[in-house]
This record gives C-alpha cells, structure tokens and sequence, in this order.
C-alpha cells in the first residue's frame, strides 16, 4: 500500500501534479456530457418520471465506483483509511440537500452538469452557473450569522456499514443488488408515463450487471483487511523501524516538542485506569489498548503538523498500540522511550527517590508507587522548562500527510 | 460554433454511469479523494473577490481559509478538475456535434422566463452546496461511493427537495 494515493506532487511537482486532476476532470466533463447531463430538460425530465437518466447515471455510476473501491481495498490496492470520505455534518447536509433539491427542479442543473452545458453553449446553463456563483458568494457572506448550524451535527467520519453494524462486504452487495433492482423499476415507470412499451436493453447491461455483482460478493468473501492483515502488509518495513529502535523517542525529545507550539502532540497513554491516575503526563489522553484501533479513525483528522506518541510504563504496551496506529496508516506515530518509568528517571529525580521504587513483578509494570493518585499534578506531569537543554538523539521525522485533507467541493 | 442539425444521441444511461464509475474510481485510486464542482467554483469567485475587495476577504473566517494572506485561491487541485470539466463537457460536445446556443426549456415559457428561473435555482444551488459542503458531484457522488452516511442522507434530501416541489413547476418544464 506504500504509494496509495500516488505521490502526485513528487511525481510531476506541485503545479505539474495539478494536470492529473485536469485530466481527470477531462473525463469527468466528456462523461457527464455524453450522458446528455448538458441539457436542463433532459435532468428536469427526472422529476416528472419521464427520462429517469439522473437516477439511473448516478447510482449505476455510485455501484461501479463503490464496487471497484471495495474490492481494491481487500485486495490490498488502495487504503480505504487514506481515501477522502467526506465527514458527516448531518443537518447541515439535509437543509443543504433540500436546498438544492429545490435548485434543481427550479433551474434544472446542478453544479457539475451546469460546467458541461455552459461548455456546449446552453445560455441557461451559463445563467443557472452566474447563479450558482452569486449563491456561494451570498453563503459567504451570511454563514458568519448561523456557524453553529453550520459545525453541528458533526459526527466525523461516519459510514454506512458502522450505521448499520454491518461489515463493508454487505452493505456494497446490498447496495449493488437494491440499485440494479430499481433499475428495473425506473424502467416499467418510464414506459407507463410515456404510455410506451419498454425500451429494450443493450445485449451487454445483463451480463454486466451480473458481473458487478459477482465483484461486489467477491469483495464480501475476501473481507474488508483487519488491522492484523494491515499490520502484515507493513511488518517487513515497520518492525525493522522498531529494531532499529527509530521511533521511540527520548522523554528529551517529547518534552521539546511538548513545548514546541509549531507541533501539536497527542499523548496516548495506553496504561490501565489505575497507573494513569497513580500519574500521567499533563495532557495525555487516557486510552485502553482495545480502542486504539477505533480512535486512530479519528486522529486521521487532526492537522499534518501533528505527532502521535504512544507510552506504557515500559514499552510493551506502547509498541502494540503504536503497531496498531502503523497499521491503520496513522502518520508520525512514536513511542516513548522506556515509557513512563523512563518518565520519572528523567524528570522525578526530586521528588521520587529510591525509597518510592517498587520491586518489579511484572514487565511493563510501574516502576514507583505514589501516596495518592497525583494524576497530572504531579510535577513531573509537566517538567519545568530548564529540563530542555537534555541532550537527545532525534529521531522524529515530520511525515507529510498523505490522507485528503478535503474532497472536491473543499 | 457551428449550429450542427445532426446531432448524435446521447449514450445509453447505463453505459455513461458505468463510464463515469470507473472515471470517479480512478479518481480515488489515483489521489484518494472523489470528484467534485462547486468547490472549484467557489474558489475562482473567491480569487475575483480578492482581487476587488482584499480587505473584505481579510475580515471573513469563511474566506479567509482559502484566501487570507498571501494564499492563492486557485493554488488548489478542485480548480484544475473544474477547468478540465468544462473542457472535457466541451470536448463531448464537439465529439457528438452538439455544440449549439440554444436555451433548453419547456414550451409554455419564454427564453427571459427560464434564464430568470436558472439564475434562481442556480443561486439556490450554490447556497445549499457549500452549508452541506459540497454538491451533488463531491457529495452525493463520491462521498455516496464511499459510503459516507452524511452524503447518502444529503442525496436523499436532494431528491425529495425535487420532487415535492416539481407538481408546482411542472408548466415550466413540460
């Protein structure tokens, strides 16, 4: 999976990557023309059951795509993790929706047929496309009057298979199987509102549907890929990472980026209940080993300029999390170096003697005990600044995000 | 332009949606996001406000993400997918000899009538793209292949939207 999605601005540098989206723009536009989406009545006639195109370009257009995602990413060609899913703001999208839905019936586009009548010379296209214009402007202009509307409702990256509790492979098939049904459907309706007899098929859409279902239940039986199965594609190269012992990084190292505003840390302390509260860093996210695949959905979204550092009170616990986020193909994920313990060496010296150490029973294990649960009060929860001249070998490497930050419409 | 009477037919629905599938998964396969059109839009009117009114641009959060500062509004990918759009829908055109100024109308309305009613729907369109972040292209679209629930709801409400109201424009269409 190393190069999905392809390093483009490596590749061609930043405006020369920007032709690849030109060209797939190409094949956009000449697609939604050919399928006569350049003309108003011909979309409006959706409306009335009297040409069903829209429905029946979009959704064939929605199975094929979906189809071919799906049974790239089981079969380890492309990283769903790493594809642009746009995020869920659910009542802003429904109010939107039917805003548009009203835009539709009433001027007969929508934004991308618009580009594509406007390019074969329709003058109502090329006024609905002033419109479309003038709206965003007016948009602009007033979200600052309802932001929260705008923000709320905001439920991340939400699919339909995590709706449903149901796995991908069911939900594509039975998305495939629903739409290639309404097909059939589309077509009886369009014969009885024109009163005619029904269209007859092209020779190949029989077997091509058949086809696209056999793909989508062959997606189904291999599986979406585990975090084990993603952990494997990428051991070779990972572990050799931690044998070389390049991504746990020094208490050192931590702290200057802790106090570094340039980057943003997330500390993920992925100890029990009872050792985070016995002490924890200032800041770090108390997360049990069974959620780190959970949250590492969530942490995809946090800004480029960001470091993940996982810590155990050794280093056992920390470097299965750590794998876990590799697999899920978090960037700039660490480990603290001799964990926690570690920690309190460097930065307890005061407070902790030897007295406080506790014999270890256990690996991973706390090496000292606390009279209370300090928490983060504790100061070595937050060592003070003249800790930052420690001598450190550095071993973060700021990898640059490869996951979409925005989708078509950003 | 030539005014071309032999137009060929549009291609067959299922064969341009199996067409603009592979288009949209290549899409992701090549860069990981879909297609999309407003946002490329958006930016190149933002580009036209900053170059008349920058201050303007300077005191709205909104705009500023795009084009605060030294940022360069059409310094982004959805800008050059939005220019080639128009050139492959002009390229098609050109191919099926359907290039023709003509306005697409139903027959009880004037020319002035449908431009108003274009501009109307399509400010609408605009509006309701960007508060639920994206159009039918970019949502709908792509977000539905992806199985994103907010664009299958999204897609849902673009659809009853049109229907419930399409009884009450049905002289303008048909």
């Amino acid at each position: 999976m190393a190069s999905f999605p392809l390093p483009l601005a490596e590749l061609f540098g930043h405006w020369g990557s920007y032709a690849v989206y030109a060209v797939i723009g190409i094949a956009f536009g000449m697609t939604l023309e050919s399928a006569g989406f350049g003309n108003s009545k011909l979309l409006a006639a959706q409306f009335y059951f009297k040409d069903m195109r829209v429905f029946k370009v979009m959704f064939t257009a929605i199975i094929v795509a979906m189809t071919l995602v799906f049974l790239s990413s089981s079969l380890g060609l492309l990283d769903y993790n790493l594809i642009w899913v746009p995020p869920t703001y659910l009542w802003p999208g429904i109010v939107g929706g039917l805003i548009m839905g009203v835009g539709f019936i009433v001027g007969g586009f929508c934004p991308g047929t618009s580009l594509v009548g406007l390019a074969t010379g329709k003058i109502d296209a090329v006024m609905f496309v002033i419109g479309v214009l003038f709206g965003i402007f007016m948009f602009g202009e007033t979200v600052g009057n309802f932001a929260t509307f705008f923000d709320s409702s905001d439920m991340g990256r939400f699919t339909l298979p995590e709706l449903f509790n149901a796995s991908y492979g069911v939900v594509v098939l039975s998305i495939v199987v629903v739409a290639l049904a309404l097909f059939v459907v589309a077509e009886k309706v369009e014969a009885m509102v024109n009163e005619r007899p029904q269209q007859v098929l092209p020779g190949w859409s029989k077997p091509a549907a058949g086809a696209l279902v056999a793909l989508a239940a062959v997606a189904l039986v291999i599986g979406q890929p585990s975090n084990a199965d993603r952990w494997q594609a990428i051991e070779a190269e990972a572990q050799a990472k931690l044998n070389n012992r390049e991504v746990q990084i020094a208490p050192a190292e931590l702290l200057k980026y802790i106090d570094d505003t340039k980057i943003k840390i997330v500390l993920l302390d992925v100890r029990d209940e009872r050792d985070y509260n016995q002490f924890h860093i200032r800041g770090a996210l108390h997360l049990p080993l069974e959620k780190v695949q959970e949250k590492a959905r969530e942490l995809q979204f946090e800004l480029a300029n960001t470091v993940f550092v996982t810590m155990s009170n050794d280093e056992a616990a920390a470097t299965e999390a750590w794998k876990i986020l590799k697999a899920e193909s978090l960037p700039n994920a660490y480990i603290l170096e001799g964990g926690i313990n570690n920690w309190l060496n460097t930065y307890a010296a005061e407070s902790l003697g030897e007295d406080d150490r506790v014999a270890m029973k256990q690996p991973d294990q706390l090496a000292y005990k606390f009279n209370a649960a300090t928490g983060s009060r504790h100061p070595a929860a937050e060592p003070s600044p003249h800790f930052l001249n420690l001598k450190y070998e550095p071993k973060v490497i700021l990898e640059l995000k490869r996951a979409p930050t925005s989708g078509g419409c950003g | 332009m030539s005014q071309v009477s032999r137009a060929r037919p549009y291609m067959n629905p299922y064969l341009a949606g199996t067409l603009l599938g592979i288009v949209l998964f290549l899409a992701f396969f090549i860069t990981g996001s879909g297609l999309g059109a407003s946002g490329g839009l958006n930016r190149l009117l933002v580009y036209v406000q900053n170059e008349v009114n920058p201050e303007h641009i300077d005191q709205v959060a909104y705009l500023l993400k795009m084009a605060g500062g030294n940022a360069n509004p059409l310094d982004s990918w959805i800008v050059f997918l939005t220019i080639g759009t128009i050139a492959g829908g002009l390229i098609s055109g050109l191919l099926g000899r359907r290039m023709k100024f003509e306005t697409n109308k139903g027959p009880q309305i004037s020319n002035g009538t449908r431009w108003v009613m274009a501009f109307i729907g399509g400010a609408l369109m605009g509006y309701g793209a960007r508060l639920a972040r994206g159009c039918t292209s970019g949502q709908a679209l792509s977000g539905g292949a992806v199985l994103s629930v907010g664009s299958w709801a999204f897609m849902f409400a673009v659809f009853a939207g049109a229907y419930a109201l399409a009884y009450f424009f049905r002289k303008f269409w048909n």
